[in-house]
């Protein structure tokens, strides 16, 4: 803890200024003056829920076969910080490769840390093991992407739904069980006579609501969606947005939302962290990273997004990066997005940015005073046109 | 039906001006998978048509029969369980599914060529992509080793992958997924096809790498003067790049438009439903608009329209009667060219 | 896409997308809403009998597979004559009369005027138990092996796969025949743990590949998020779904072990007299067979007849199981 804390000193104080908006679901279209009076609305919401210090993964990359050596490291989640409240949204977006995959699977306590803390309700749960492990795990339950592949094709809705009440028989009582296996089914929407289905009597949607009540089962505070929709179709998505949104304001549900689609983000999110190849790149309130991003990835990354909107998609500026993101197993040195960005210069190469506000913006009520790792910080709106 | 054709055609003409034969032309195609369940309908009645320069997106969400189509004008539909009990698809004119085999296989590559979701699983992982490059010219032009060799360079140096020569000779699993997928471009590119067909070739890849992937299409099908069939799910994508597009569901095609029309005013309701459901980019909305209900089922096909049990405009009328798709029109009657519907109250859908 | 709803099933295998056809274009997952109730609930296993009721082969195999288990079961209710009793006044004698169906007369008689048909209704037992016996020691024993060291990984896996190598090196027959010729006692059992000795790699490495497949599914990592201790994971979640392919390959090598012991029989190392077996009347058939092959004859066709069906069966249920395989 105490080297971590040594570790924090940049991003500390700017975790704690980071603005706690409540009211931005109202915010439209975000107008210079809506931005400010969202930010002043911020409130303090007490304690986060979890806290997340310094996180990092590496795997490491080894050779031969019984005597294994490591060569190397694929650095998948490299010092990663943020909070989340009680009740709020969280979203992580980024491209395959970033390790927001891996930040999932870490805060889920399903790999191991290589280092850093997660603290859930001041508990550091990456330390923990056996019964306290499993009490944790009660309160942080997952949402899988795949619901062809996240529910076991061997068992019945019932079992599926049913299983964590056998994990944890403290929640329900043995008789008690299927009674609330079907309520679990009515509140997401699906018929409770289903109970005795194999999974793959269910179209994919469907199955993701199955996924849902199973994650749901336990009552859980805090719930880790990766990327729960996008293997939907289009016109379910949207009843499983609205059904996870509705399901959080009933239960008072705090979502670490992980997705590529950067607008299902900001429909769902309260705030919004941007991260390229295992570092936050930005992180703020959804106005200020969807209207006032400063990190030059997540311009570019905005501006790339199609829009379905053939007008407002032709007044837009688009920023298209050239080549690949490069591998985590050999990132480059100072700031990982300077070998593709258009503003990288000798400092980038040399120096890691750090995730703080950038000084010119320090002491402005500008929406641009939020975190961004980046030397050159500086504000453009891609996405209005 | 035909009329709606004719105007979508006019359209086309007016923009790509041809001589006014479709470079590839679909009527009235059928096609259906005999399951055990029973027979699953996947295409029952699609008309479409695509001129040398135009770009038709083909949209709609799985078991929409997007993609069942593209397979039967490519004659990769694996048949049985596959069959196709009516319709024609006219290349150029003639009907390839009356052609023999060998002809239909000089058509297939050379003239039509189709890019994949997957370029992974598409490229051959034990030969070096060179090879596989190469391959089409040996075995279609038959040149020697090394003239393909040097086309092969010549073909990844157009697709943009930079360092051709060096990287010739590595094999697929070496290139990050744009890569690979522009290798896959180059191949539907080698024998420079009249229409290459691309199935969701996006979707596997990065929003940052997409919209390369996007603009090195668009600027080879300028270009060499190429039709494409865009066949995708995502509204975003289409809008980029499609000059009409044509809506599918439950095999049929609900709605065609110009690529702007259709954004700004749909004429079917699940168009509507499918862009009202869609959240923004640029504004924080409310909630979702969700459309009800599940994708059909294609084996239980629901009677009349259907949509009809997930619209929520549905009167007695649509659960009966299957709406043909009808040229749309402006109020006073002027006609919208290039646009129809598949609905029985289109006119309230469109000026309502 | 033949299987449209099954396409969905063999997660044990692959869940790569085919590029040609997308499994998920057809979606027919039969739960539109109001009308459900006709579906009854099908699981995997039900998908797999209905594959193999509409099998004709299934049927086929299966009918001679249970006409053999009950020869093997109850040999004195196909036949009155005893197959030890020689009379050499039959010395090689034939009696081609189709009349004779089922009398002890009716295949002919062997060299010591013993009664063919008697012998070849006496052997089924002993192939019969030699090919289940080696097959029941083989899948628990290797499937066991193969579970553990596919589940736990690391050093774990790396003991056991050499070793695993190190047994898939020694050719099967001549270890067989190695391990046999330290024994003695020909009896059944000795023969089915020489076959098990060298048999149970095979079943190690499908299951040990079939497991790490399984345990790395989504709906594994489900359940550690929820807690669950490994022995849930293992024998809830892993096993069965990995229990397929170890399933099929149990059967086809079934035929296998059976041939195995014939052969091992025919070379004077497997089983011996007074064990009445395929192997060893077809070994003692071999002087004659110029001037006698009925003695041959039945023996080896029953033999070919037996492994036919339970290779055939294997085929089946690897089809039911797995549509992906074909």
């Amino acid at each position: 803890m105490a080297d971590a804390e040594k570790n924090e000193t940049a991003v500390e104080p700017a975790a704690a200024a980071t603005p706690n908006v409540t009211e931005v679901e109202t915010v439209d279209a975000a107008t210079e003056e809506e931005a400010v009076a969202a930010l002043e609305a911020k409130v303090d919401r007490g304690e986060p829920i979890l806290q997340v210090r310094n996180l990092v993964k590496h795997f490491p990359l080894t050779q031969g076969i019984l005597f294994k050596r490591q060569i190397g490291a694929v650095k998948a989640v490299d010092g990663i910080s943020f909070d989340l409240y009680q009740g709020e949204t969280l979203g992580i977006v980024g491209e395959s490769g970033c390790g927001k995959s891996t930040v999932a699977k870490l805060l889920m306590t399903l790999e191991t840390a290589t280092a850093g803390e997660v603290f859930y309700k001041g508990q550091d749960i990456t330390k923990l093991s056996g019964r306290a492990l499993r009490a944790v795990r009660r309160n942080i339950q997952m949402v899988f992407q795949d619901p062809y592949t996240s529910l076991n094709p061997r068992m019945t809705v019932g079992d599926i739904i049913g299983e964590p009440f056998e994990i944890h028989p403290e929640v329900a009582p043995k008789g008690d069980r299927r009674r609330r296996v079907q309520e679990l089914l009515d509140v997401v929407g699906l018929n409770p006579e289903y109970i005795n289905r194999y999974p793959h009597q269910f179209s994919g949607g469907q199955r993701q609501r199955i996924g849902i009540a199973r994650g749901l089962a336990l009552n859980p505070e805090i719930i880790i969606c990766d990327e729960p929709v996008s293997a939907l179709d289009v016109s379910v998505q949207a009843q499983v947005i609205n059904l996870m949104e509705g399901l959080q304001d009933e239960f008072n549900l705090s979502y670490i939302f992980i997705a590529h689609d950067l607008s299902i983000v900001r429909h769902i999110s309260d705030r919004v962290g941007v991260m390229y190849l295992g570092k936050m790149a930005e992180i703020g309130s959804d106005t200020e990273i969807y209207d006032h991003p400063t990190h030059p990835y997540t311009q570019a990354l905005l501006s790339a997004v199609p829009v379905p909107d053939p007008e407002s998609r032709e007044g837009r500026e688009r920023i298209i990066l050239t080549g690949d993101v490069p591998s985590p197993a050999n990132p480059p040195s100072g700031c990982r997005f300077r070998t593709r960005c258009w503003k990288a210069e000798d400092k980038c190469a040399k120096e890691i940015p750090l995730l703080a506000i950038p000084e010119r913006f320090a002491n402005t009520d500008s929406p641009a005073a939020h975190e961004s790792a980046c030397h050159f910080a500086e504000e453009k709106d891609v996405v209005h046109a | 039906m035909t009329t709606i054709e004719k105007t979508a055609d006019d359209a086309a003409r007016q923009g790509a001006g041809d001589d006014g034969t479709p470079l590839l032309e679909v009527r009235d195609l059928h096609v259906e998978f005999h399951t055990r369940d029973g027979v699953a309908k996947a295409v029952n009645g699609v008309n479409y048509s695509v001129h040398a320069g135009e770009t038709l997106a083909v949209l709609g969400e799985s078991g929409s029969g997007k993609s069942v189509t593209a397979q039967a004008i490519m004659g990769i539909l694996d048949m049985p369980p596959g069959r196709i009990p009516q319709g024609q698809i006219l290349f150029r004119g003639e009907d390839m599914l009356t052609m023999s085999g060998e002809e239909r296989r000089k058509i297939r590559g050379r003239k039509i060529a189709m890019i994949f979701q997957d370029a992974l699983s598409a490229l051959n992982p034990v030969l070096s992509v060179g090879y596989q490059l190469g391959e089409m010219f040996r075995v279609h032009q038959g040149l020697s080793k090394k003239e393909a060799k040097a086309k092969a360079i010549e073909l990844m140096d157009r697709v943009r992958i930079p360092a051709a020569k060096e990287r010739v000779s590595d094999y697929p699993h070496q290139f990050s997924g744009g890569m690979r997928q522009r290798i896959m471009i180059a191949m539907a590119l080698a024998l420079e096809p009249d229409l290459i067909i691309a199935d969701e070739p996006t979707t596997a890849l990065d929003v940052t790498v997409q919209a390369q992937v996007m603009d090195l299409l668009a600027e080879l099908q300028r270009e060499f003067n190429m039709g494409l069939i865009l066949i995708t799910h995502d509204l975003g994508v289409v809008a980029d790049v499609a000059d009409k597009i044509a809506v599918m569901y439950a095999g049929r095609i609900v709605e065609t438009a110009p690529v702007h029309e259709l954004y700004k005013r749909p004429a079917h309701p699940y168009t509507r439903g499918l862009l009202d459901s869609i959240p923004r980019l640029d504004r924080k909305g409310q909630e979702l608009y969700a459309i009800k209900g599940l994708p059909p089922n294609l084996l239980k096909i629901p009677s009349g329209c259907a949509f009809n049990p997930r619209c929520p405009k549905a009167q007695d009328i649509c659960r009966t009667e299957v709406p043909a798709l009808v040229p749309v029109t402006e109020q006073d009657g002027t006609e919208l060219p290039g646009r129809g519907s598949a609905c029985h109250f289109w006119k309230e859908t469109l000026h309502g | 896409m033949p299987d449209v709803t099954k396409s969905q099933s063999g997660t044990a295998v692959d869940t790569a997308v085919d590029a040609v056809a997308p499994p998920t274009e057809v979606d027919t997952a039969p739960a539109t809403g109001p009308a459900p109730q006709q579906n009854k609930p099908r699981s995997l296993w039900g998908d797999a009998w209905f594959e193999l009721r509409h099998r004709p082969l299934f049927w086929i195999s299966a009918v001679l597979l249970v006409l053999l288990l009950a020869i093997a079961a109850f040999p004195g209710l196909f036949t009155g004559a005893d197959p030890r009793d020689g009379d050499l006044t039959n010395h090689f004698l034939t009696k081609p009369e189709l009349t004779h169906f089922f009398q002890a007369d009716w295949f002919g008689y062997d060299g010591q005027g013993r009664s063919i048909y008697a012998r070849v209704i006496y052997g089924t037992r002993a192939s019969i138990m030699v090919g289940v016996g080696v097959t029941v020691v083989v899948t628990l024993f290797g499937g066991l092996l193969g579970m553990v060291a596919g589940y736990f990984g690391g050093w774990i896996d790396s003991i056991v796969s050499r070793i695993v190598d190190i047994f898939f090196g020694l050719p099967f027959l001549l270890g067989s025949m190695v391990v046999l010729n330290a024994f003695t006692e020909r009896k059944v059992y000795v023969v089915i743990a020489a076959l098990a000795f060298l048999g149970w790699t095979t079943i190690a490495r499908v299951m040990r590949s079939s497991v790490i497949t399984a345990k790395q599914a989504d709906y594994v990592t489900a359940a550690r998020a929820l807690g669950a201790g490994t022995s849930r994971i293992l024998f809830r979640h892993v096993l069965p779904n990995a229990l397929a392919p170890t399933i099929v390959v149990a059967t086809i090598s079934l035929g296998a072990y059976i041939s195995a012991e014939a052969t091992l029989s025919f070379l004077g190392l497997g089983l011996a007299d007074p064990t009445i077996s395929w192997g060893i009347d077809i070994s003692d058939a071999k002087d004659a067979i110029r001037d006698n092959p009925h003695v041959m004859l039945f023996p080896a066709g029953m033999l070919s007849l037996t492994v036919f069906a339970f290779i055939t069966l294997g085929d089946a249920v690897r089809d039911a199981l797995d549509p992906k395989l074909r």
